[in-house]
């Protein structure tokens, strides 16, 4: 089944600022590397489930990010909005390899 | 291996619902609640929008609540729940026999079942005029639209109608600066909710709010040339009016159902089941007539959706049970409340309890030892059990001599509101405006595990909707969780992350030597690895605060806006505020703006309240490079986003003004160059005016001087936001120097005592303004002490944040994508 992923590296793990995020453009929707108090790393589109914030722009704690715009909080595990809120903003499958950030990127970004 | 073979999935039942506001929506929720995939639900919506709450359309007028404050429904939960929303078509026709709806773009959607919650109308009374320009209804989000287009000219407010509806928006217009005199036909105000007495007390408090109030007021006509300029009375009276609101009661909006041929007469004709003539055609809501009456109010239409709900979901049930109503009056600072039959009559007791001190109402009206009706002005807390009373048709013998006093007085409950949540039954109605119980709260905090009222906001809607009961509800917490239940015991922990509060955590950040944030959560025992969005923000500030110079800002623990020194907005683009000082500016700025405003395609320039320019629509990656060339014009940052010292606002003074008696600009430079770039607990404003007519509005400022011809006050404390505060005066001073000295002061008493996102005014009504004078004005030694540690913090806080990112190249990683993929 994992041979339909098709992994993209796209940046060093010290690329991303610990408990921040940064994006990947060139897609429909960027999508957002979250790097967490512990390095690690995951990725989401960069839209909050609610009304389209950057998620990428939230505060970044435990494994979680607080949208900027009306403070949702995400699960970056599942990308699931935690609480009594419920959406989600789309995974992204992420890993990290010898130091480097593999994502597997949605399909608008083409390939 | 087996192999499942996906089972055809079983055709669902089409229901199409006519309506999308709260009755629509609420028996949709309720239908899904118990069988989320009986049906594919269409709904058709005559006005363009989501679902919105309509009973805040008040409090919407009055500033109080924004649009998006008071969604209910928005397009995700459509989403999300597989519904197809046609909005901004209405539903024309219905053909019975082919079971299918058409609407006015010719949309049409077959039906098994179909749902009617057409709502009402406003009644416009046919008096000459009433169709002018300005003469408006209460009922949508339009109507709120026009009202406040009318009251941004201010001028004077005519309200026909003196019930519940007529009153909220007399209220709304009179916050919002209008004039405002509110006619109503009968002798006294809200006469289908209150008796005579307390639409008395009512009255006066609306006069006393600045209202004028004509009670046997009939209107004859309504005058004007191209839109209404006077509202003329039958007994001869003309009032000059440029805005008219109607709001005098609703008619049912059955013309659909009329069309299609099903019974109708006020309203669209329900049984119990709120089925219609038609077996397959349900209705409810403010549209439907039921046992000969006509519901308004929202309680009884929680109800009718509840029967909706389980009647589309195949359940047996008991169908529509209209309760004793009750109604609250939505006007901030006015406590008011009815229930069933008020106004007594044959054989009715009354038991009246009056408090002129406390300016207190009561009249419970009791038959045949049962409650039958209640009327509270002042004191509303009782409301509920005395609905509670009527709804359980219970004999009130035995605590007849207290019924008055209350619950916590009546029937050995104690004088313990805890107590008296106790005693309540599981389903006694602790949310009468969604229509929650008791037990309904008592079972969701024993399932989810709910320990907070915000919690048991989001999972039951209990308090959720008015949010008067937010009390009750509180008390049912404790009452479930016992001693875990920390609501007003105590002072509140910081967030989720710790049990620790404000002032401890600042306390144990200096005593103790802590000086990261790492240190301080070790320290203090926090539950979560790394904080939350809530922690580590307040934090990082109070960090920054104790050790300046010292403690090494900690980004990520900062909001964006704070990261990146600009405003982020809805659609994720930024705002740029370069720094006027004291509102000051030249040729040479000005053309630099305009240079920018065109290089960067900025789509909108706005003057700002602090008498600065706003630069909207600002893409991320730009930033860097707009700064660049506002400093190359010597313009540094505004710090419009910050946490901080934000604007000194003043009036041109002394140099040209003919009553100035002081050079309130010079001061107001002054003052912005000492403190600018200062981190503070939340935003902090301030202003200068050159004499006491206050051009510079300085007395709803963080900190306002005024200038006197003898010297300077001083103001402090104020605030223009949501809830205005005037300042209280701190003292009055002679000299250039003692303005900023206090002024130093001040800022460092607020930066070291208030909690983080605590303006100026909360934390001086928490401390009382004798502590801030004791501090900064009797103790000249601590002044000079304070003043001098805000100078010395100042060191470290001047270096301009725009020049550090333009020309510096500091957190490039914030303007910059991680990278650029493309197939």
């Amino acid at each position: 089944m994992d041979q339909s992923l098709r992994w993209t590296d796209v940046a060093a793990v010290e690329d991303i600022p610990r408990q921040g995020s940064r994006v990947i453009t060139g897609g429909a929707d960027p999508v957002a590397v979250f790097r967490t108090h512990d390095d690690q790393i995951f990725a989401l589109i960069d839209r909050c489930p609610h009304k389209g914030g950057p998620l990428s722009q939230g505060i970044v704690h435990g494994a979680s990010v607080t949208c900027p715009l009306h403070n949702w909080v995400i699960d970056l595990a599942t990308a699931e909005a935690t609480g009594p809120d419920e959406g989600c903003s789309g995974h992204v499958p992420a890993r990290v390899e010898r130091g480097r950030v593999l994502v597997c990127l949605p399909q608008s970004f083409g390939g | 291996m087996t192999h499942h073979t996906k089972a055809p999935y079983p055709k669902r039942k089409r229901l199409v619902v006519v309506g999308n506001g709260m009755a629509a929506l609420r028996a949709v929720e309720d239908l899904l609640a118990r069988a989320p995939d009986a049906y594919a639900i269409t709904i058709f919506g005559a006005e363009p929008r989501v679902n919105y709450n309509r009973i805040m359309l008040s409090p919407l007028l009055a500033g109080e609540k924004t649009f998006e404050e008071i969604v209910l429904n928005d397009l995700d939960w459509y989403a999300a729940n597989g519904i197809e929303l046609i909005g901004g078509d209405p539903v024309t026709c219905i053909d019975r026999d082919a079971r299918v709806v058409r609407s006015a773009g010719g949309v049409e959607r077959p039906y098994d079942r179909l749902l009617l919650a057409t709502g009402s109308n406003p009644i416009v009374i046919p008096i000459p005029g009433h169709d002018l320009p300005g003469v408006v209804t209460f009922r949508d989000v339009d109507d709120v639209e026009v009202m406040l287009k009318a009251a941004e000219s201010g001028g004077h407010a005519v309200v026909i109608g003196g019930g519940l509806l007529g009153l909220e928006a007399a209220n709304g217009l009179r916050a919002r600066g209008m004039s405002v005199t509110v006619l109503h036909l009968m002798d006294h105000l809200m006469e289908r909710q209150l008796d005579p007495s307390a639409g008395h007390l009512l009255r006066e408090e609306l006069e006393r709010r600045g209202m004028t109030v004509l009670t046997g007021a009939d209107t004859a006509s309504i005058t004007g040339t191209d839109r209404v300029g006077m509202v003329h009375l039958k007994d001869g009276t003309s009032l000059p009016a440029d805005l008219v609101v109607m709001a005098v009661g609703i008619r049912p909006n059955a013309r659909l159902a009329q069309t299609c041929g099903l019974e109708v007469n006020r309203g669209i004709l329900v049984d119990d089941m709120m089925t219609t003539s038609d077996p397959e055609i349900l209705a409810l809501g403010e549209c439907v007539e039921h046992r000969g009456v006509c519901h308004g109010l929202v309680a009884p239409i929680w109800e009718m959706a509840k029967a909706v709900g389980a009647g589309l979901a195949g359940e047996i049930h008991d169908g529509f049970r209209p309760g004793a109503t009750s109604t609250k009056l939505k006007v901030s600072g006015i406590d008011l409340f009815s229930a069933g039959a008020f106004q007594g009559g044959e054989g009715c007791e009354d038991i009246v309890l009056r408090d002129a001190g406390r300016g207190t109402y009561k009249r419970i009206v009791v038959r045949e030892d049962k409650v039958i009706g209640a009327v509270l002005y002042g004191d509303t807390q009782d409301g509920s059990w005395y609905v509670q009373l009527m709804r359980g048709n219970e004999d009130v013998s035995a605590i007849r001599d207290s019924l008055a006093f209350g619950q916590a007085f009546a029937g050995g409950s104690g004088a313990n509101p805890k107590g008296a949540v106790a005693a309540l039954s599981d389903d006694a109605e602790i949310c009468g405006c969604n229509g929650v119980s008791k037990g309904a709260i008592l079972a969701a905090i024993a399932e989810k595990g709910l320990s907070t009222l915000e919690e048991v906001r989001a999972h039951t809607k209990a308090s959720g909707s008015c949010g008067s009961c937010s009390g009750l509800v509180e008390q049912v917490l404790a009452l479930a969780l016992g001693a875990d239940y920390q609501a007003n015991s105590g002072p509140k922990p910081v967030c989720g992350c710790t049990h620790q509060d404000h002032d401890t955590v600042r306390r144990m950040i200096v005593s103790q030597d802590l000086k990261s944030i790492p240190a301080v959560m070790q320290a203090l025992e926090w539950t979560t690895p790394d904080g939350c969005a809530k922690c580590r923000p307040a934090l990082n500030y109070y960090l920054l605060c104790a050790w300046p110079g010292e403690y090494e800002d900690h980004a990520a623990s900062r909001f964006i806006n704070e990261r990146v020194h600009a405003n982020i907005q809805k659609d994720g683009t930024y705002s740029v505020v370069p720094r006027m000082w004291g509102g000051q500016t030249s040729a040479k700025e000005l053309r630099a703006i305009a240079d920018v405003v065109e290089k960067f395609n900025i789509p909108e320039v706005k003057v700002t309240g602090g008498q600065r320019l706003d630069l909207f629509g600002v893409k991320k990656e730009d930033l860097p490079a707009v700064w660049a060339d506002l400093n190359a014009a010597g313009m540094v940052s505004g710090h419009a986003y910050g946490k901080s010292l934000r604007t000194v606002k003043t009036c041109v003074g002394s140099t040209w003004c003919r009553f100035g008696t002081q050079d309130s600009t010079g001061m107001g430079i002054d003052l912005e160059r000492m403190t600018w770039g200062s981190w503070m607990p939340h935003k902090f404003k301030m202003a200068v005016s050159g004499c006491p007519r206050n051009c510079a509005e300085a007395t709803i400022k963080d900190f306002g001087v005024v200038a006197v011809d003898s010297g300077w006050e001083l103001h402090v404390g104020g605030n223009g936001g949501i809830k205005v505060r005037a300042t209280d005066l701190l003292c009055k001073v002679t000299t250039d120097a003692e303005v900023k000295e206090y002024c130093g002061a001040f800022i460092q008493l607020y930066r070291e005592q208030a909690h983080y996102l605590e303006r100026t005014a909360p934390w001086i009504e928490r401390v009382g303004l004798d502590f801030v004078k004791a501090r900064v004005v009797d103790d000249t030694e601590g002044r000079a002490a304070l003043n001098a540690r805000f100078l010395a913090s100042q060191e470290y806080s001047q270096t301009d944040p725009w020049a550090e990112r333009a020309s510096g190249g500091k957190d490039s990683h914030e303007f910059t994508p991680l990278a650029r993929v493309e197939g």
